[in-house]
């Protein structure tokens, strides 16, 4: 177990205080039930997400070292835990750009100084999702001992996105061996699912494109991807798709939608937050892990199983 | 050369054989490579040219990668399928391996479609290149 996941720095960005609120609410409610402490960014920003990125990636960059600052020369924190797939991934390129790159050091302490704050220098702290804050703070032993509601009989469909291990070279903690992740077959959601008393199927779209980038340009695209998911994880048997990211969880569960009304196809597979099942599974209740905001009917599904 | 949607009708149909499915994908990537102005491989690589495909179309666009997992699972499937004699798992696998390869053909028809905006994912080829 790491000791200095015990306490990190909270960056939850912005999804998490829109529609990925439940996702907030969840985090936060089994981080307090397992005795891990959420502090979070004071004044943070936006990560940069994919608009920036696509402007000037530098300027993104300088955006996430503005959060790994405040949290490492402000805070005093060691580590920063960044539960959304595309925060996380934003924090982790930015560390690896400063690390490699000296023309992002230069943009990065040239605005720094301009907005008046310390310059974040790479290795400062420690990035990590709320995959890695869970399995290495907690781990599946301990998980296991204070599971009061198991998932036993609930079927998941571990659905951890494109965002959570790609590219492989801004992640050089992963695919280390034993006991670290791996960005081919990604497992830790397994893991602590597996640890809740949960049967993770086997899904062979757990890292596939949902179509989150083609909303914009051709949503059409985005609702077959998506359906294309929500018919893999029922042709695996899955009662729930487990996510991990609150971009891919409204993706699927909006095009879920869009599907039945536009294409006329209807999937039943409900979807669910890690940190839902996970808060069931430790005994919270239902609303306390705000279920009933997601827009995929949840409780039907935890009521079926006789886990609410 | 079939169009996306032709090729979407016939997965659409009746259940296709594993090597159908393993053709399709790699007709696939074939659109992906020509599109992009290049022949596409005809080698394999452990031993699926499906693969040696991928790698060709990941050349210079990083982004792609975003579909290797899927060109694996694909390649994995189809020798499930030739190793398997019972017909209840035969069919799931086949299910299974059809949607795999409708999911390569949205996410490429899909990337085909953006080429033309940048990269939106794990790695960007910015805008600002096309600008500058």
């Amino acid at each position: 177990m790491k000791t200095e996941y015990k306490r990190v720095a909270y960056y939850p960005g912005c999804a998490l205080e829109g529609t990925g609120h439940a996702y907030n609410k969840s985090t936060r409610e089994v981080g307090k039930a397992l005795g891990l402490e959420l502090d979070e960014v004071k004044n943070w920003n936006c990560c940069g997400a994919m608009e920036v990125k696509n402007i000037d990636p530098k300027v993104q960059t300088y955006l996430s070292s503005r959060v790994l600052s405040i949290a490492a020369n402000e805070m005093g924190a060691q580590v920063v835990m960044a539960p959304c797939n595309g925060c996380y991934h934003n924090l982790k390129k930015a560390e690896h750009e400063l690390a490699h790159d000296a023309g992002s050091r230069d943009v990065v302490d040239r605005i720094s100084r301009k907005a008046g704050h310390a310059t974040y220098a790479a290795g400062q702290v420690e990035t990590i999702h709320a995959l890695d804050w869970i399995k290495d703070g907690i781990g599946e032993v301990e998980l296991k001992r204070r599971v009061r509601n198991s998932l036993k009989g609930l079927k998941i469909a571990n659905y951890y996105g494109c965002m959570y291990t790609r590219p492989r070279h801004i992640f050089p903690e992963k695919d280390q061996g034993a006991g670290t992740e791996s960005t081919s077959q990604p497992h830790f959601m397994d893991d602590l699912l597996a640890a809740a008393g949960a049967e993770n199927v086997d899904f062979p779209l757990k890292t596939a494109c949902c179509g989150g980038a083609h909303v914009l340009s051709d949503s059409d695209t985005s609702t077959k991807l998506v359906l294309n998911i929500l018919r893999a994880a029922e042709a695996a048997g899955a009662d729930v798709i487990a996510t991990e990211c609150p971009t891919c969880h409204s993706g699927l569960e909006m095009h879920q939608v869009r599907a039945e009304k536009v294409l006329g196809e209807k999937t039943k597979v409900r979807m669910l937050y890690f940190t839902q099942l996970l808060g069931i599974a430790l005994g919270l209740s239902p609303r306390k892990l705000s279920v009933h905001e997601n827009v995929s009917d949840g409780i039907a599904v935890l009521k079926e199983k006789g886990l609410a | 050369m079939r169009s996306f949607a032709e090729i979407e009708a016939a997965l659409a149909g009746p259940p296709l054989a594993a090597e159908t499915l393993l053709a399709i994908a790699e007709e696939v990537l074939e659109r992906w490579v020509i599109a992009r102005e290049e022949t596409p491989a005809v080698e394999v690589r452990e031993g699926f040219r499906l693969l040696a495909l991928h790698r060709q179309g990941t050349r210079g666009t990083p982004s792609f990668n975003a579909c290797r997992e899927t060109c694996r699972e694909i390649a994995y499937h189809y020798n499930l399928l030739r190793e398997e004699t019972g017909a209840a798992l035969l069919e799931q696998r086949q299910r299974m391996m059809l949607l795999l390869v409708k999911h390569l053909l949205l996410f490429v028809s899909g990337k085909l479609q953006v080429a033309g905006l940048g990269d939106f994912c794990c790695a960007s080829r910015p805008l600002r290149l096309e600008s500058s």
